[in-house]
């Protein structure tokens, strides 16, 4: 009997005692679980735009972003044309975080000689187990200053056209992140009376990463019919490579748009794929810090 | 005989061993890695921790993603390339203490071994550490350095004179007793 109640006892001291150096991490661990069930999902995107189009991510506070975008000529310019290389297309931008979810950008394009203001806003940010989706708004303004000395109305307001996009992003792995992005333009001024002066267009694209470092980007903007009819306008794919290394994200692209902001990939895009109408170049992003 | 196995048996289930257990939700790991062109700082002010004075065993675990860095850029690259912190979310520190920790206030200056746990990959770890006991609280502090290759976190050639090959870790908590 005593050597039973012995052993009982051992058995009971010794359960006791693994229970307790279970429980130290165990407990910890536990409630640290309760604590990382809705945690803010980052890093959809590499860069703040696919090749054209926006993504839902921008500087973070008090981060400058110096953005380089350019694009040779048409590949179906022939070899009298370098491919394409003999001509080129540049746009200049800065953008900066003044929180981290409102970033503010200015830039300026060598096409039509344009300069454009933009605002970003994280409305939205996706979170796990709770907000499926994260969402930015993006307002840019645009102005070319191109001279047309045979169009002397052409002033300031005139020349000013606004788009809106609703950025509707989802990162569904590690790898893979989709958005989609309506959007929504008003030129002050159209060709004729047949053409819209609010119109409307829908874009989608994505990224999938094969290394940590590196990803495949896509994106097509579809233009709705019947808005733009005095010049023939097409829709704009882009595809791209992303490639990250510190605080530079270089993107190779090739899309049939020659614009690279707004109203230009969206609804001035004339080009098609199947024609060899596509212009090859990059996008280079370097991020600047004014934090201590 | 029998008598007295039972009331040890009784004090044993029922009696819970003095209050020695000290807990914090709010301790502070910070690391600091130094290279001549770049200095990268980052803290986490919501570790976990607790320490089991009468077992001298210790444990702390972290979000890797509540570590802060002063560039958002540095924080994502951190999580996205570094430490992935969507596979691997926590760092975990399981140990035991060797030295006397005493029952009145004062400093005691104690070792500190055990396994680290992140990037998926366990390694032993042992650091002194300095335990000042006070009025209701246990302040602990310690330092260790860490070697970003031991837990497979491939750094690319790069960047790697961005990247301190060995980086120290501060570990600063305030305990309250559980």
């Amino acid at each position: 009997m005593q050597k039973t109640a012995f052993l009982f006892l051992l058995l009971v001291a010794g359960n006791r005692l693994m229970a307790q150096d279970n429980s130290l991490l165990q407990s910890l661990d536990d409630s640290l679980s309760m604590q990382q069930k809705h945690e803010v999902v980052t890093g959809t995107f590499k860069a703040t735009q696919i090749v054209n189009l926006p993504t839902v991510e921008s500087p973070g506070k008090k981060s400058l972003q110096f953005m380089i975008m350019h694009r040779f000529g048409k590949l179906n310019g022939g070899s009298y044309e370098l491919f394409g290389l003999d001509n080129a297309s540049i746009r200049f931008g800065f953008d900066y975080g003044i929180t981290d979810r409102l970033a503010v950008g200015v830039g300026r394009s060598s096409e039509d000689k344009t300069f454009d203001g933009s605002l970003k806003y994280k409305l939205l940010q996706q979170t796990t187990h709770q907000i499926p989706v994260s969402v930015s708004l993006y307002g840019l303004v645009t102005n070319y200053t191109q001279r047309y000395t045979d169009k002397p109305y052409l002033d300031a307001r005139y020349r000013t056209a606004y788009t809106t996009q609703v950025i509707i992003a989802r990162k569904f792995t590690r790898n893979l992140s989709l958005e989609v992005v309506p959007a929504w333009m008003h030129f002050n001024l159209v060709p004729t009376a047949q053409d819209k002066s609010d119109v409307f267009a829908v874009s989608a694209g994505g990224r999938m990463k094969f290394t940590k470092r590196m990803s495949i980007t896509a994106e097509y903007n579809y233009l709705l019919p019947d808005q733009v009819v005095t010049t023939s306008v097409k829709s704009s794919m882009s595809l791209g490579i992303d490639i990250e290394t510190g605080g530079h994200v270089f993107q190779l692209v090739f899309t049939n748009a020659s614009g690279m902001v707004g109203p230009y990939y969206l609804a001035k895009t004339t080009g098609t794929w199947g024609k060899g109408d596509i212009f090859f170049g990059f996008n280079v992003t370097r991020a600047f810090n004014f934090k201590k | 005989m029998k008598v007295l196995y039972s009331i040890i048996l009784a004090s044993m289930l029922y009696i819970p061993t003095q209050a020695q257990s000290w807990i914090t939700r709010n301790g502070k790991i910070s690391f600091y890695s130094k290279t001549p062109m770049e200095d990268i700082k980052a803290v986490n002010s919501q570790v976990f921790a607790a320490i089991d004075v009468s077992k001298k065993t210790i444990a702390f675990t972290l979000l890797q993603k509540n570590f802060l860095f002063e560039k958002q850029l540095m924080q994502e690259h951190f999580n996205e390339n570094y430490i992935e912190s969507d596979k691997y979310p926590k760092a975990q520190f399981e140990g035991t203490i060797t030295g006397n920790i005493g029952t009145t206030p004062g400093v005691y200056k104690v070792q500190v071994d055990g396994k680290l746990t992140m990037h998926g990959v366990t390694q032993p770890v042992s650091m002194p550490a300095e335990l000042n006991l006070q009025q209701g609280k246990l302040v602990g502090k310690s330092a260790f350095s860490i070697k970003p290759s031991d837990y497979n976190i491939k750094i690319p050639s790069l960047v790697k004179d961005k990247i301190a090959a060995e980086i120290p870790v501060q570990v600063s908590a305030e305990f309250l007793p559980k």
